[in-house]
């Protein structure tokens, strides 16, 4: 292999970047009229929206058959590697923060608020505690009970997680139907929570009075479980891509790295859940 | 796939399209690195031509040119601007341009992802500079963006958050790109310890960009929560706090300081042997030297926050983890001092710009040292002396590096060598004017000034119109530089390979200027 290293792709120029930029500020402004209720906000959204969507199906589109016809070496098959795993320790770094906010809103803030001086002078009488919605807001809530939802879900993503590394083995060993059967019910146990995760939300607003506006404990529960199940989503996303690659054939036993990267994502999705789940549900 | 890999670079021999669709198209790193500096370019006339208004009005005490809420537009986006759109863009084209001549590699590691980089950039810039034009203006809360203030502008500043969200994402692409650059595409034989330093100081500040850039995405998105969706965060009321924002902020923002010096570390350690003709001195300790600021710059942040109120062990914490920074940096200062100890050294501008580097940088380090201590900094907090520090840091030190890359590099972009006589006209009106324009900032800060204001108390008059004379000649200093490169690219004395006779490295052992592809066959480096 390495008599030969200067085997290196160099992609011909692309249009796909410029539709993505122009995609992404046309979303942008669309959100940005749309939280100030201004006309033509939804369409930009809806507009930038769908063409986020063309390019990435275009775009990845591209590097499929690129891959496919055999253009991807060794060396870029490693940049690959490379660079899917600095991005999911930015996604990492991306709930760190959300993480950070809820440990300071435990440990620091409410605590504060509810000793001291604040006691005596700003809050009398808030005792604290967690959960909690904060001093100075008058709706309660009911918290999000770890026990029941929550849990079931633990488990299917668990599930999950074993799901995708089996297909992940029968790939390694060249057995497409066990390979098709394994992302099959990987993508639905993705799902089945997605949808778990909906009917949670809902009877959280209509039922629990938890919303995002309670306080510190609705603004980090619905942060950081939202943003995990828009990965959830995305996730499951590219699952099904994977899965429809190899309903179509695509991937040898040794050349695979698309279902690597997405497995690879999806045991981070798990690990943030789990975290979720010890955090945010159980204590 | 064994096949294939004896194929070399196929598709490597376009040739660049005409026209505009090269530059929009573009996957070539050169091509790219060009686009990064042009923005750059057209961002610090636009920061600049803010500068100049904040100098004018305080020029003397009173309102005269802007009112006070135009003024903290100005302050805000002049802040932005210059970090997100002018330093970190400006290190990203060298980046470019100057990762893969020095390792060896045809081109990045992701073309196609670099363009998009790139390309997110004018979106986040027009965003940023476009509104000003909206109701209400552009956003006046300070680069620092602190709630609660932040939480009450108008339409501005919901967009200001999705061009951060913008640069952000352009950022951690950039960052994935080069750092999968330098560890998968070097020449073989190039182990990480043969690199040369600017390649390591890269290295390390794409890992902090990749760490840090979405902490800042997630502080910017609490912020958009809790002015629009109702969330408590940072409102006491609901159990959050508005410190938290600050800590959020600041873990970001301290190793963003050094994404902002680490890479001019780098060019200084190109520029300084090269004109020394003498190799770096102790290339192992820099490398030790600038991991160690990186992961120091994590343990920081709450030397930003000394008066916010924080325990007396926390404050000393942060004062001695801040302090024990200045030895790693110092060990660069020394050893770019020695290496020109003895050093056949000569001073074309690149060298000028590196030497006054290393000297006024190092006064902005030191102010750092002094705001690092507690019972001092409790004093000088959001005063001009806080200014004084930072302007020293970045105008004297990265915008200086940059330029001394600039003058050093530009002979092999182009082909053409640097005006010198244009160049030193540069450097001596910068180099003067920028202390004439800084200094004062101190004498200020120390007496009280505080910072972010468009009036002042008369005491302060006559330091605050030396320092916007400087500011004029520094500005207008500026120009030089555009006719210098105007005039490189144009014609001039044609460059050698090796443009510069103490020059190392593999960039100067390919032709000048450098062929749209090279490296299509690895070099052997021994
Ligand atoms: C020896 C190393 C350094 C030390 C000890 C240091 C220390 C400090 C301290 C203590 C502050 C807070 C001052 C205050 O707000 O009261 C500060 C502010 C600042 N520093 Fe440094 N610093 C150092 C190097 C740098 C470098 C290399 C840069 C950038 C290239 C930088 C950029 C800044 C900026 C932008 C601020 C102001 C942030 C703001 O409030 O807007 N510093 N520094
Ligand atoms: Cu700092």
């Amino acid at each position: 292999m390495s008599a030969h290293p200067g085997a290196y792709y160099l992609p011909a120029p692309s249009h796909w970047p410029l539709v993505g930029s122009l995609a992404l500020m046309s979303a942008a402004l669309g959100a940005t009229l749309l939280i100030h209720d201004l006309s033509g906000g939804g369409w930009l959204l809806a507009v930038g929206a769908a063409g986020l969507a063309t390019m990435l199906v275009g775009w990845f589109g591209k590097v499929i058959r690129e891959s496919e016809s055999g253009l991807h070496g060794v060396q870029v098959d490693r940049s690959f590697r490379w660079g899917m795993s600095w991005f999911i320790f930015s996604e990492g770094m991306f709930f760190a923060a959300f993480f950070g906010a809820l440990f300071y809103g435990r440990v620091i803030s409410v605590p504060d608020l509810a000793g001291g001086e604040q006691l005596r002078l700003l809050w009398p009488g808030y005792s604290g505690g967690w959960p909690t919605a904060g001093p100075g807001i008058e709706a309660a809530f009911t918290p999000m009970a770890p026990w029941g939802i929550p849990a079931l879900n633990t488990l299917f993503l668990l599930s999950s997680g074993a799901t995708v590394t089996w297909a992940h083995w029968a790939l390694k060993r060249g057995r497409r139907g066990q390979l098709i059967v394994g992302l099959g019910l990987t993508v639905a146990l993705g799902l089945t929570f997605i949808g778990l995760q909906a009917y949670e939300y809902h009877h959280a607003y209509t039922a629990l009075g938890l919303t995002l506006g309670a306080g510190i404990y609705g603004a980090t529960f619905f942060m950081l479980t939202g943003f995990h199940g828009l990965h959830v989503t995305i996730g499951s996303l590219m699952l099904l891509v994977i899965l429809g690659r190899a309903l179509a054939g695509h991937f040898r036993p040794d050349h695979h790295f698309a279902f690597e990267a997405v497995s690879w994502y999806w045991h981070f999705v798990d690990v943030v859940w789990l975290l979720l789940f010890i955090f945010v549900y159980w204590l | 796939m064994e096949a294939n890999l004896a194929q070399p670079l196929p598709q490597a021999h376009h040739a660049a399209p005409g026209g505009v669709w090269r530059w929009l198209a573009s996957t070539n790193h050169k091509d790219i690195g060009t686009l990064y500096f042009w923005f750059a370019a057209t961002m610090f006339l636009i920061g600049g031509l803010m500068a100049m208004l904040i100098r004018a009005e305080l020029f003397q005490p009173g309102l005269q040119l802007v009112q006070p809420e135009a003024f903290n537009q100005l302050t805000t986006l002049h802040g932005l601007i210059m970090i997100f759109g002018v330093i970190m863009p400006a290190f990203t084209a060298f980046a470019n341009w100057q990762v893969p001549l020095m390792i060896g590699a045809p081109d990045m590691a992701f073309p196609r992802m670099n363009n998009w980089s790139f390309w997110l950039l004018p979106v986040a810039g027009v965003f940023l500079v476009g509104s000003t034009l909206l109701p209400g203006g552009a956003v006046a809360g300070g680069w620092t963006m602190y709630p609660p203030l932040f939480l009450q502008g108008g339409i501005s500043y919901d967009l200001t958050i999705f061009a951060i969200h913008i640069m952000g994402a352009s950022s951690i692409m950039g960052s994935i790109n080069i750092a999968t650059t330098i560890l998968n595409m070097r020449a073989p034989g190039m182990t990480l310890m043969k690199m040369p330093l600017f390649v390591w100081t890269w290295l390390i500040t794409a890992f902090l960009l990749i760490a840090v850039m979405p902490v800042l995405a997630g502080a910017v998105t609490m912020l958009l929560a809790d002015r629009n969706f109702g969330t408590h965060f940072f409102d006491a009321a609901g159990g959050g706090d508005p410190v938290l924002f600050q800590h959020v902020f600041w873990f970001f923002g301290h190793p963003e300081v050094y994404i902002l010096i680490l890479p001019a570390f780098g060019i200084i350690s190109s520029v300084i042997p090269t004109f020394s003709r003498k190799p770096l001195f102790g290339y192992a300790s820099m490398v030790y030297a600038t991991a160690s600021i990186a992961i120091l710059s994590f343990l920081v942040w709450g030397h930003h926050m000394f008066t916010v109120g924080m325990p007396a062990a926390a404050q000393l914490y942060f004062m001695y983890a801040t302090l024990l920074i200045a030895v790693p940096t110092g060990v660069k200062v020394f050893n770019w001092v020695a290496t020109m100890w003895r050093g056949s050294l000569t001073f074309e501008t690149a060298m000028l710009f590196a030497v006054a580097f290393v000297c006024l940088f190092t006064i902005g380090g030191f102010s750092g040292l002094v705001l690092a201590m507690v019972p001092v900094d409790i004093q000088l907090q959001d005063t001009y002396y806080v200014v004084a520090h930072f302007h020293y840091v970045l105008v004297t030190g990265a915008l200086f590096s940059i330029y001394a890359g600039l003058y050093y590099w530009l002979p092999k972009w182009t082909g053409h060598m640097v005006n010198e006589t244009w160049g030193r006209w540069h450097f001596w009106l910068s180099a003067i004017s920028v202390n004439v324009l800084f200094f004062p900032m101190h004498f200020l800060g120390l007496a009280g000034m505080p910072r972010r204001i468009p009036d002042y108390a008369l005491q302060f008059a006559d330091f605050n119109r030396v320092a916007s004379i400087g500011g004029f000649v520094f500005g207008a200093s500026q120009i030089l530089l555009l006719i210098v490169i105007l005039k490189c690219i144009r014609g001039g004395e044609k460059a050698e390979a090796r443009a510069w006779e103490g020059a190392e490295g593999l960039e100067w052992t390919v032709p000048s200027p450098a062929p749209y592809h090279t490296f299509a066959q690895p070099p052997e480096v021994k």
